[in-house]
């Protein structure tokens, strides 16, 4: 995984609550089983719309998306997630996310901060006011500064340490083996299991 | 103070505790599916690595497969390109499936219960939001994305925060014609589609005891849609009943039974949040919005976004209207329905087919509707036939399909079309779910039976 530390880019301001992963990506465009070439799926229905904010030309090369409460609900798929990666987003911004997409996004290395409301509606204030502004996100520093304005975001320790080396979750598990290991044989014996079929 | 049983599940499961770092979960049982599992394997294969478990581990086709002619190859070739990635995968790391054909094939949450491989205490992931239907069981059970389900074939485990824990006590009973759809559909309309994020949701009270099995399902599978990554339901002689039989139920019953005994939710526990709801009062429900949460009883009209304080739940509201091409001030009861679906992980299952057939026995759909009937799995459609329930539906004018999820997210051939309306057992009314541009009310089986005969949005009791 690529490292994070620190990311400047323009934003996105998505001014819709709920966002579900359906809308993110739907089904029909799940079918494939690559993890790349997802980006023509990306908020597709919205896309039909010429005035949707994606395809407005001043938001053409935005890569930090600004969205409205409870982004990410719904289906855990993490097609959500490459969808998003693969069209160039770094970061997310809302001021709730459903667990499992964010979840997601923080695996697979992108970002997804927590703020306010209010700081949220100031940030889509003033990217609407100039789309050219410069957004940058410090995952050192833990802050989100734009034209004058920083705001500090929380994020926990761990996660924020495995973004900024870029680790895989499953290498740093596979180090803990023998904690697995141990663990099973003391497991009792009374769980199913389904092999062999019975 | 004493613990909650999700805190004791929890407790029982931690492979590895350091502070400052998310806790190392064992994971008891791993599902899988073709849609969120061929980047996972892929993972390994380019890693290098290999499953750790395959006797924990158990994979079924079912989004994406067709409903219709399930014995000639899949026609969508991006379909079956899934499909066929999906069963040479569990062949090269010896994994078992249960591919289109099988009795045991089917919505993967109707699937594990089925074959009694869900039982009390344990901890059971898939790549689907709605494995928290599992917690019905007592279990701690819930939907991972693609990157943890490669970490979980690799290792069994996974690093996870650990969750807070939140009580929604539901006392009273229910009235006829009230199921326990219309009870998460409540809890959901009542707390938000963001209400249980971060926590456990833990269904308690009289009315949750009351039900069936297969009831209490229903209610942990929407679990997801209020944002808990999980929710379950104490087990007690319903759940030992019903694991009872099941082709993986335990040998030793008994010492199963004691083992699960030692887990339950303490008198003094603590719950992070509590919630009261009266199951006395509540009437079927019905989803009038683009979310879950946008709910209301079946006699109420369409609300009027100017009556909504909150600004985002306005906004929200005034653009699910135009989505859903409804009227402020319309009574719900005179929808009219292009399309009632009937199956899902939701409400796919033996009872809620016998419920709705109940209800359609003897009589028509209406001639403006078409009726879907999707059991949830092979061994429920089989079973539904054994009891001539298909000759039910299909006498009423409905069609009788194959096992799959079907209308529920529209992956395969089963879609509405632009502007069509449905009446829907499943979870999720979002925009385009079923089908771009289709517009979905959610509601129980009995609401969809009463609707497919009237044409309405109807209940039982308008019949």
């Amino acid at each position: 995984m690529e490292k994070f530390i620190k990311h400047i880019g323009t934003g996105v301001p998505l001014r819709r609550s709920n966002v579900d992963t359906d809308q993110i990506i739907p089904a029909v465009y799940l079918k494939r089983v690559t993890r790349s070439g997802f980006e023509d799926g990306l908020f597709a229905a919205w896309r039909n719309d010429p005035d949707f904010v994606l395809n407005q030309e001043a938001y053409k090369k935005g890569t930090v998306l600004v969205a409205g409460a409870d982004f990410g609900t719904g289906s855990s798929r993490e097609h959500a997630v490459w969808a998003l990666q693969n069209y160039g987003f770094k970061v997310v911004i809302s001021s709730r996310f459903a667990d499992i997409f964010r979840g997601n996004s923080l695996k697979g290395g992108l970002l997804t901060i927590i703020l306010g409301q209010a700081e949220v509606e100031e940030m889509w204030a003033a990217i609407e006011a100039d789309p050219t502004t410069a957004i940058t996100v410090d995952l050192d520093t833990r802050t989100v500064s734009y034209a004058s304005v920083s705001v500090p975001f929380v994020i926990d320790d761990y996660t924020r340490w495995r973004l900024m080396e870029g680790l895989d979750d499953i290498g740093l598990t596979l180090q803990q083996t023998d904690s697995i290991d141990s663990f099973e044989g003391k497991r009792t014996a009374l769980k199913p299991t389904t092999l062999p079929i019975r | 103070m004493g613990k909650t049983l999700a805190e004791k599940i929890w407790a029982e499961h931690i492979v590895r505790r350091v502070d400052g770092e998310p806790d190392l979960i064992y994971v008891d049982l791993h599902l899988i599916h073709e849609v969120t599992s061929p980047q996972a394997f892929d993972g390994l294969r380019l890693a290098g690595r290999t499953v750790r478990r395959p006797d924990l581990t158990i994979a079924t086709e079912d989004h994406n497969v067709p409903t219709l002619n399930i014995d000639r190859p899949i026609a969508d070739p991006v379909s079956k390109l899934q499909v066929d990635t999906l069963r040479a995968n569990c062949k090269e790391f010896g994994l078992r499936i249960h591919s289109l054909g099988d009795k045991d094939q089917g919505v993967v949450h109707v699937v594990g219960p089925q074959l009694g491989i869900t039982q009390p205490g344990m901890t059971i992931v898939c790549g689907d939001s709605h494995t928290s239907t599992h917690g019905a069981f007592g279990a701690l059970a819930f939907g991972i994305g693609t990157s943890e389900v490669e970490h979980v074939l690799a290792t069994q485990s996974l690093p996870l925060q650990r969750p807070k824990t939140m009580a929604i006590n539901v006392e009273g009973s229910l009235k006829p014609g009230v199921t326990s759809k219309d009870i998460i559909l409540a809890i959901i309309a009542k707390i938000g589609t963001g209400g249980g994020q971060g926590y456990v949701i833990e269904y308690r009270g009289s009315a949750i005891r009351a039900l069936s099995m297969e009831s209490r399902m229903t209610v942990c599978n929407m679990s997801i849609e209020a944002g808990a990554r999980a929710g379950l339901i104490a087990h007690d002689q319903t759940t030992f009943d019903y694991i009872k039989g099941k082709p993986h139920a335990p040998e030793d019953f008994d010492a199963a039974v004691s083992y699960w005994t030692t887990l339950f939710t303490d008198a003094d526990a603590q719950f992070d949040v509590e919630v009261d709801m009266n199951a006395d009062d509540l009437e079927p429900f019905v989803t009038w919005g683009t979310n879950p949460g946008q709910g209301l009883p079946l006699n109420s009209v369409v609300p009027n976004p100017a009556d909504i304080e909150d600004s985002e739940k306005r906004t929200a509201a005034e653009r699910a209207l135009v989505y859903m091409g409804l009227e402020a001030g319309t009574p719900l009861k005179k929808i009219a329905i292009d399309t009632v679906f009937l199956g899902s992980c939701t409400n796919g299952r033996i009872e809620d087919l016998r419920a709705a057939a109940d209800i359609l026995k003897g009589k028509k759909i209406a001639s403006t509707l078409r009726m879907l009937v999707v059991p949830g799995s092979a061994r429920v459609r089989l079973e539904a036939e054994a009891e001539g329930l298909d000759k039910v539906f299909l006498d009423a004018g409905a069609e009788w399909r194959n096992a799959g999820c079907s209308m529920c997210l529209g992956m395969n051939p089963d879609q509405l079309a632009v502007g069509e309306r449905s009446a829907s057992t499943s979870n999720r009314n979002f925009e385009g779910r079923q089908g771009k541009g289709g517009r979905t009310h959610l509601v129980s089986p009995l609401v969809a039976a009463a609707t497919a005969l009237r044409g309405t949005l109807s209940s039982p009791a308008d019949l």
